[in-house]
């Protein structure tokens, strides 16, 4: 293939400096434009929510805002405890043991938002006594996983840690 | 856009297409093949840095509208948002506001240049009135995109020329309510402008097009003046010629247009812009933005409001008369000596005019301003008129190739 | 027929009369106009200035405690957050000083379940807190005047220079953005005790020689000795005050550096671009007679 190759000429290479310079300018310059839409400093800024848990009692469910989302914070029952750490894994669309969602038996965090197209389960309601999604019929049950219906992962949990015993810090 | 075209597409998927919509074939009897005059100087890349501007523009608009808020409680502080916490906002904002001026700095020299060649001589007033039009769009635009930050100058910028409405009689202050949507300049009035402002530049858009048809139609001037008679002599191929050449100029025109965003990004602005617009406070010293001195210094020169406003509009309608004013049958200065040195006082006024726009309306400025705007307005009335018809051009040369030979005119600019 | 050299110096002469002279001629019939002015603050030697200006971080750092001890007692900075402190091209303070910083202040927030608005220690993410609840508040405090807002003061104060001198303010090499922050530092050290001869101070007025009307209700804010440096720096109220107007200059513009920065790159390659453009478009055209 070489053979066929004449000897590039000083025009052509200045064509193509000139052509290969237009493009790096043009590709630098449209990145601004393209970043933009990223979360700004601000957004970035707020993306950690502390909540009091001392005074939610047994059995109840809490909806926080975190990054324009609901969060539940839900004080299980011993009842609702054992139903979710006594399911055999095999029985489950998405395998999780409840130890590996939870950070205290006691208090299940989880995000909100139904894994099938984004739509907030109701607390308390469906076959499981966890979440049910009013949209497309998802059911959860008390350790936020899938149990039946069309979406295909457990409710996600989010990053969050214990500041006290009664507070908890979500981000 | 000059009639059917003689393109045929390599390939057949090409074929295929271009029977059934021919728009490549449009694209390259406009851009590709297109005689242009070979003796155009660097003043014609002009065109091509506007048509770039102009998406510059839309292109950073619409980015930043993504940020704003049009709401007189949040406005000024959601652009300080864009400032300091936006990823590149402080660059897309630095960018539309000094666009703004180089667009004008661009239009303004387009608008000489055309002035000068007589470019908006038969067959090209049609072309001409377009671009008057593009004018007016794009300083409706400015004036209510500078509307938008929603500083002291914003809101009493807004207030004096809305106010100028209201001049009109028996309607004017029913207009001047029905523009503001309330008593004052408020938030009904900022969230219309900011509507508004995000629509005018495409309706610019739309008329460059026509700007570019009808400059397709008849072809370009050019130095000499004198319209193309031998295609093979005379012109060159749009493409690569011209758009090599414009490249050039956008290129050059760019590290201008950078120069002020990077280094002196608020030197074209004023600082108190940076102040939230405060109703109740009017600022020492009104000044529009600096492409809108000359019209402004206009408008102060009359002592009475109504006529005012007369003048103001009437500097514009002059360039819509333009064509039919300049008598003279020959187009390019170059060949006019008494109208060159006339189109140079002439732009000598407008820049006077500019400087004292600038100035508080006291004394002697008001006077100077009197003056120029006799003179603006007797220069288009009067001087060019007659002009036309005591002046003795010079040769002007057979075509486009024997002025190129003869070394062309001795021409700022040219390469 | 009149020949162009002479029409050109006819127009010249036209020109120049009208622009010069009718404003010579008003500056005779109003002399008593400018007496009120105020002077043009002189330049200071400022770190961001110029084509390749960057802030000084710690200038920012001994600004930001002026800001801090002194001016935040009364003017508000909506703008501020307090994780900018920690921005890189700003004070730059730790991530850690400024979360303890924030902690110190005491932020509005709320409702809580109760419906009721209750006070937390500050978070990075908050913004600076101001001792009024609303304009009005500052104004009854401060005799009737508005401390204005200082997130954006020193780009809000630039003083041109007027024509035709302010052209050059916008040509490289001589480019000059920081009117501001003089006009900062003049105002700061432009105090009198008494008002000139003929002139009348009026109950908390006091008399500044650069504040436009000279009659300036906020009291001289720095003095001698007032702040205590920690890293050894003159504590003059000169010092001060170019200190503090450096920390506006850089709240109003925070992103100073990086413009600049980016800004060099930038026209460095557009110069290539140019060059390498040029030079395609001569060859091109070179055989072409034009």
């Amino acid at each position: 293939m070489a053979t066929q190759t004449a000897e590039p000429t000083r025009r052509d290479m200045l064509y193509i400096a000139t052509g290969a310079a237009a493009a790096v300018a043009t590709g630098a310059a449209v990145w601004p434009f393209i970043a933009q839409m990223n979360p700004d400093a601000s957004t970035l800024a707020l993306s950690s929510t502390e909540l009091d848990i001392g005074a939610i009692p047994e059995g109840q469910i809490v909806t926080v805002k975190w990054r324009g989302k609901p969060v539940f914070v839900r004080h299980r029952t011993k009842k609702e405890i054992d139903e979710a750490e006594q399911v055999p894994l095999a029985q489950l669309p998405d395998p999780a043991t409840d130890q590996s969602r939870v950070k205290k038996p006691e208090w299940l965090v989880v995000i909100g938002v139904c894994t099938h197209l984004g739509c907030i389960p109701l607390g308390h309601q469906g076959p499981y006594d966890g979440w049910f999604c009013p949209c497309h019929g998802s059911v959860y049950d008390t350790s936020g996983r899938i149990r039946q219906g069309p979406a295909p992962r457990n409710l996600d949990v989010p990053d969050y840690a214990f500041l006290t015993d009664t507070k908890i810090k979500i981000g | 856009m000059s009639g059917p075209s003689t393109y045929v597409p390599k390939s057949a998927i090409g074929r295929w297409f271009e029977s059934r919509l021919p728009v490549m074939g449009l694209v390259h009897s406009s851009f590709v093949a297109y005689p242009t005059p070979k003796n155009l100087n660097y003043w014609w890349t002009f065109g091509a840095i506007l048509s770039f501007m102009l998406g510059a523009q839309i292109v950073t608009g619409v980015v930043l509208a993504m940020h704003y808020t049009p709401n007189t409680g949040l406005a000024f502080d959601s652009v300080e948002q864009i400032m300091r916490d936006v990823n590149w906002g402080w660059l897309l904002r630095y960018l539309h506001s000094n666009g703004a001026s180089m667009f004008f700095l661009a239009v303004y020299v387009h608008i000489a240049r055309g002035m000068y060649y007589g470019s908006y001589k038969a067959p090209r007033e049609v072309l001409w009135l377009l671009g008057v039009v593009i004018f007016l769009l794009m300083m409706a635009t400015a004036f209510m995109g500078y509307v938008l930050p929603w500083g002291q100058m914003s809101f009493w910028g807004a207030t004096v020329i809305t106010n100028l409405f209201s001049a009109i009689p028996l309607v004017g202050d029913t207009i001047t309510t029905w523009l503001w949507g309330g008593y004052s300049v408020d938030n009904p009035t900022l969230n219309r402008f900011f509507s508004l402002h995000y629509l005018l530049p495409f309706m610019i858009a739309g008329v460059v097009v026509l700007h570019v048809w009808a400059l397709h139609v008849v072809g370009q001037n050019n130095p000499a003046g004198v319209e193309i008679k031998d295609v093979e002599k005379d012109s060159v191929p749009f493409t690569p010629y011209a758009t090599l050449k414009d490249s050039v100029g956008i290129s050059a025109f760019l590290i201008l247009y950078c120069w002020f965003v990077f280094f002196v990004p608020n030197y074209l602005g004023d600082p108190d812009n940076y102040i939230n617009a405060n109703p109740l406070q009017t600022p020492a010293h009104i000044v529009p933005e600096w492409y809108f001195l000359p019209f402004y210094a206009i408008l102060r020169a009359i002592p009475s409001k109504l006529g005012g406003v007369i003048f103001m509009f009437g500097a514009i309608v002059m360039l819509v008369l333009l064509p039919w004013l300049d008598t003279s049958r020959v187009r390019s200065a170059v060949y006019r000596p008494v109208y060159k040195v006339l189109f140079w006082c002439f732009i000598a006024c407008v820049i006077g005019l500019g400087y004292l726009g600038s100035q508080p309306p006291e004394g002697g400025a008001v006077l100077a301003a009197r003056i120029l705007t006799a003179f603006y307005f007797i220069y288009f009335l009067v001087l060019l008129p007659l002009l036309g018809l005591f002046e003795t051009p010079r040769p002007v040369p057979a075509s486009i190739a024997d002025s190129v030979l003869e070394g062309g005119a001795a021409e700022p600019g040219r390469a | 027929m009149l020949s162009r050299t002479s029409l050109g110096v006819i127009a010249a002469a036209f020109f120049g009369a009208v622009l010069i002279g009718a404003p010579a001629i008003a500056a005779d019939e109003a002399p008593a106009a400018s007496a009120h002015e105020a002077p043009i603050p002189p330049r200071n030697d400022w770190s961001f200035a110029g084509f390749f200006g960057k802030y000084d971080q710690e200038q920012l750092q001994r600004g930001f405690q002026v800001f801090r001890e002194v001016c935040s007692n009364c003017h508000s900075a909506k703008h501020l957050a307090f994780r900018n402190l920690a921005d890189p091209g700003g004070p730059q303070f730790s991530e850690a000083q400024v979360k303890a910083l924030a902690a110190q202040y005491k932020i509005k927030d709320g409702p809580n379940d109760a419906g009721d608005m209750f006070e937390r220690p500050g978070r990075p993410s908050d913004y600076w807190p101001w001792n009024f609840a609303n304009d009005n508040a500052a104004r009854t405090a401060n005799g009737g005047g508005l401390p204005p807002d200082m997130s954006v003061l020193a780009k809000a104060r630039g003083v041109k220079r007027g024509f035709p001198w302010f052209i050059f303010e916008a040509l490289p090499g001589v480019a000059y953005q920081e009117q501001g922050a003089d006009y900062i530092v003049a105002l700061m050290n432009g105090y009198r005790d008494n008002a000139p001869a003929g002139e009348k101070l009026d109950g908390a007025q006091n008399w500044n020689d650069y504040f436009p009307s000279h009659k300036i209700l906020m009291p001289k804010p720095l003095s001698d000795g007032q702040i205590t440096y920690a890293d050894g720096a003159p504590q003059t109220a000169k010092q001060y005050s170019q200190d503090v107007a450096a920390f506006l200059m850089w709240m109003a513009e925070p992103k100073l550096d990086q413009r600049k920065k980016t800004g060099f790159r930038v026209l460095f390659v557009l110069f290539i671009l140019t060059g390498l453009l040029y030079a395609t478009k001569k060859r091109l055209w070179s055989n072409v007679a034009h």
